[in-house]
C-alpha cells in the first residue's frame, strides 16, 4: 500500500505531514533502555534482546504494513523547511539519548549479574545503538556549520568510527558508484567480502585523505589538527573514561559493541550502491553522480527512523541538503524493502543475490558490462548474463 | 582575484580567501588548484563545473 503523508501539493497550504513524526528517530536510541527496563522489572530476560527484534523484525514488517510515501515537499517550500530549526534539534536530540543508552549499557554489562546470552542481547543492543549514531553523524557531518560537524564526530565516537567524517565526505562522495570507492559494493560481491574491503579500505582512504590535506598545510600527519585523530582521541577519552569508572573488564563490552555498531553501518553502505556503477566519459572522467546511481526506499517507517536516508539518489546528488526536504526520484532505482528489511537479506549471501542480481542487470537493461563488478566473479558474470565477446576481450 | 561558484550546492571558491583548511592559501589562484580538485562542501561537483562569478567580494 502506498501512504500519502503529505496532503497537498498546493506550496501554499502545504505542511510537513511527517514534522512530529521524526522525532521517531529518538526511538531506536532509547530502545536498549526501554529493553533494560522491562528486563529489570519483569525479570525476562529475553527482553535484553528486544532491540535487534525491533530493528531487524518490528521495523520491517512496519515498513511492509504502513507502505511507501513517495511525495516531495514543493520547490518552493524547500529553502523553510532548511532553515525551520527543529528539524536539526530533532537530530541533536538523538546524541544524548544515544550516550545514555552507552553508559548506560556500559553499566549494566558491569554490575554484574546478568546471564551470557543477556549480555550478548545488551552489547547487540548498544551496537546497534552506535551504528545508528553513524547514521545522525552522516546527517551532521555534511552540513556546513561548525556545530554540526562537530556533533556528528561526538556522535561517531561509541562506534569508533569518527574517520568515517573525513571519508565519507571526501572520499565516499567522490568516488561513489565506481571501482575505486572501497563503500560501494559490486556485482557478485557478498556482505562478509565487502565488509573488510570497506573497513579497511575507507580506513587507509581517510589517513591518506587527511595526510594530504596536512601536507598542502606544511604539517605532519601526525598532529593535532589531524581529524581522524581528534575523532579517534573522542573514542580513547569516552572508552578510557567509563573503563576507569568501571574497570578494565568493560572494554571487550565496548569493543563488542563497537563492532556490531560500524558493521550495521557497513551493511547499509552494501546495499546503497550495490553494482551501480558510474560510466567514463571521452575526456577519461567519472560521469557526474546521477539519481541512477543509489538504490532507494520510500518505506516510511525506515526513512523515519534513519532521517530519509533512504532517499539516497537526492542525498548523493545534493549532499549539503537537509533530511527533511531529500526527495524521490521516479527514475532512481528502487529496492524491494526499506532498509532494515534488506540489512537482513543482505546478510544472507544467496537470498540477496536472488533479489539484487537480476535488479541490477534490468537497470542496466541486461548489458552486465555496465555494472560495478566485483573482480573475482567477473569472468561468471559476464559467461552467465551474456556479455558481448567484444567485453570479455576488454575484462 | 577571481571567484568561482559550484553549479550545485553554492559553494564559492574566493582565491583572495584561498580554502586555508584544506592547505590552500590565501591567494591561491582557481587555476592552480589540482585537476581532481573537487568542492570541498558537497565533493558531487569538479574543477570543470565550477562557474567564474563576476562581482567585487562580498
Amino acid at each position: 500500500m502506498t501512504m500519502q503523508t503529505l496532503q497537498s501539493e498546493d506550496a501554499g497550504s502545504w505542511k510537513d505531514g511527517k514534522r512530529r513524526l521524526w522525532l521517531m528517530g529518538l526511538l531506536w536510541p532509547a530502545l536498549p533502555l526501554i529493553s533494560a527496563a522491562l528486563a529489570l522489572t519483569t525479570d525476562i530476560g529475553l527482553f535484553w534482546w528486544l532491540t535487534p527484534v525491533v530493528i531487524y523484525g518490528l521495523v520491517p514488517l512496519l515498513d511492509r504494513l504502513i507502505g511507501e510515501d513517495r511525495h516531495n515537499a514543493p520547490e518552493s517550500m524547500v529553502a523553510a523547511l532548511e532553515n525551520d530549526r527543529y528539524y536539526r534539534l530533532a537530530t541533536y536530540a538523538f546524541i544524548p539519548v544515544q550516550y545514555l543508552s552507552v553508559i548506560g549499557g556500559a553499566w549494566l554489562a558491569m554490575r554484574g549479574g546478568l546471564p551470557a546470552l543477556d549480555l550478548a542481547g545488551l552489547a547487540i543492543s548498544v551496537g546497534l545503538v552506535s551504528g545508528a549514531g553513524i547514521n545522525t553523524a552522516h546527517e551532521l557531518g555534511h552540513k556546513r556549520p561548525a556545530l554540526e560537524r562537530w556533533l556528528a564526530r561526538i556522535t561517531l565516537a561509541p562506534a569508533a568510527y569518527g574517520h568515517f567524517y573525513v571519508e565519507h565526505n571526501r572520499g565516499h562522495h567522490v568516488r561513489v558508484a565506481t571501482p575505486e570507492d572501497p563503500a560501494s559494493s559490486r556485482l557478485g560481491e557478498n556482505f562478509y567480502q565487502f565488509l573488510p574491503r570497506s573497513v579497511w579500505g575507507s580506513l587507509k582512504s581517510a589517513w591518506h585523505l587527511e595526510k594530504a590535506r596536512l601536507e598542502r598545510n606544511g604539517k605532519p600527519v601526525w598532529h593535532h589538527s589531524n581529524e581522524n585523530l581528534q575523532a579517534w582521541a573522542m573514542t580513547v577519552v569516552l572508552f578510557g573514561g567509563l573503563a576507569l569508572w568501571l574497570g578494565a573488564a568493560v572494554l571487550p563490552f565496548l569493543l563488542l559493541q563497537a563492532v556490531i555498531g560500524f558493521s550495521l553501518l557497513e551493511v547499509v553502505n552494501f546495499l546503497e550502491h550495490y553494482g551501480l556503477c558510474r560510466q567514463k566519459e571521452a575526456s577519461g572522467r567519472y560521469e557526474r553522480c546521477k539519481p541512477e546511481h543509489s538504490w532507494n526506499s520510500n518505506h516510511i517507517v525506515t526513512n523515519l527512523m534513519l532521517y530519509h536516508l533512504q532517499r539516497h539518489s537526492d542525498h548523493h546528488a545534493n549532499p549539503t541538503r537537509r533530511y527533511q526536504a531529500l526527495r524521490h526520484f521516479e527514475q532512481a532505482p528502487q529496492l524491494p524493502s526499506g532498509y532494515a528489511g534488506m540489512i537482513v537479506v543482505a546478510m544472507i549471501p544467496p537470498l540477496w543475490r536472488a533479489l539484487m542480481d537480476h535488479r541490477v542487470l534490468a537497470h542496466y537493461d541486461g548489458d552486465v558490462s555496465r555494472c560495478n563488478i566485483y573482480p573475482p566473479a567477473r569472468e561468471k558474470l559476464l559467461a552467465r548474463y551474456g556479455a558481448d565477446q567484444q567485453t570479455r576481450v576488454e575484462a | 582575484m577571481e571567484r568561482h561558484q559550484c553549479n550545485g550546492c553554492g559553494y564559492i571558491y574566493d582565491e583572495a580567501r584561498g580554502d586555508i583548511h584544506n592547505g590552500y592559501a590565501p591567494g591561491t589562484k582557481f587555476s592552480a588548484l589540482p585537476q581532481d580538485w573537487c568542492c570541498p562542501d558537497c565533493a558531487v561537483r569538479e574543477k570543470p563545473d565550477f562557474e567564474r562569478v563576476e562581482g567585487a567580494v562580498a
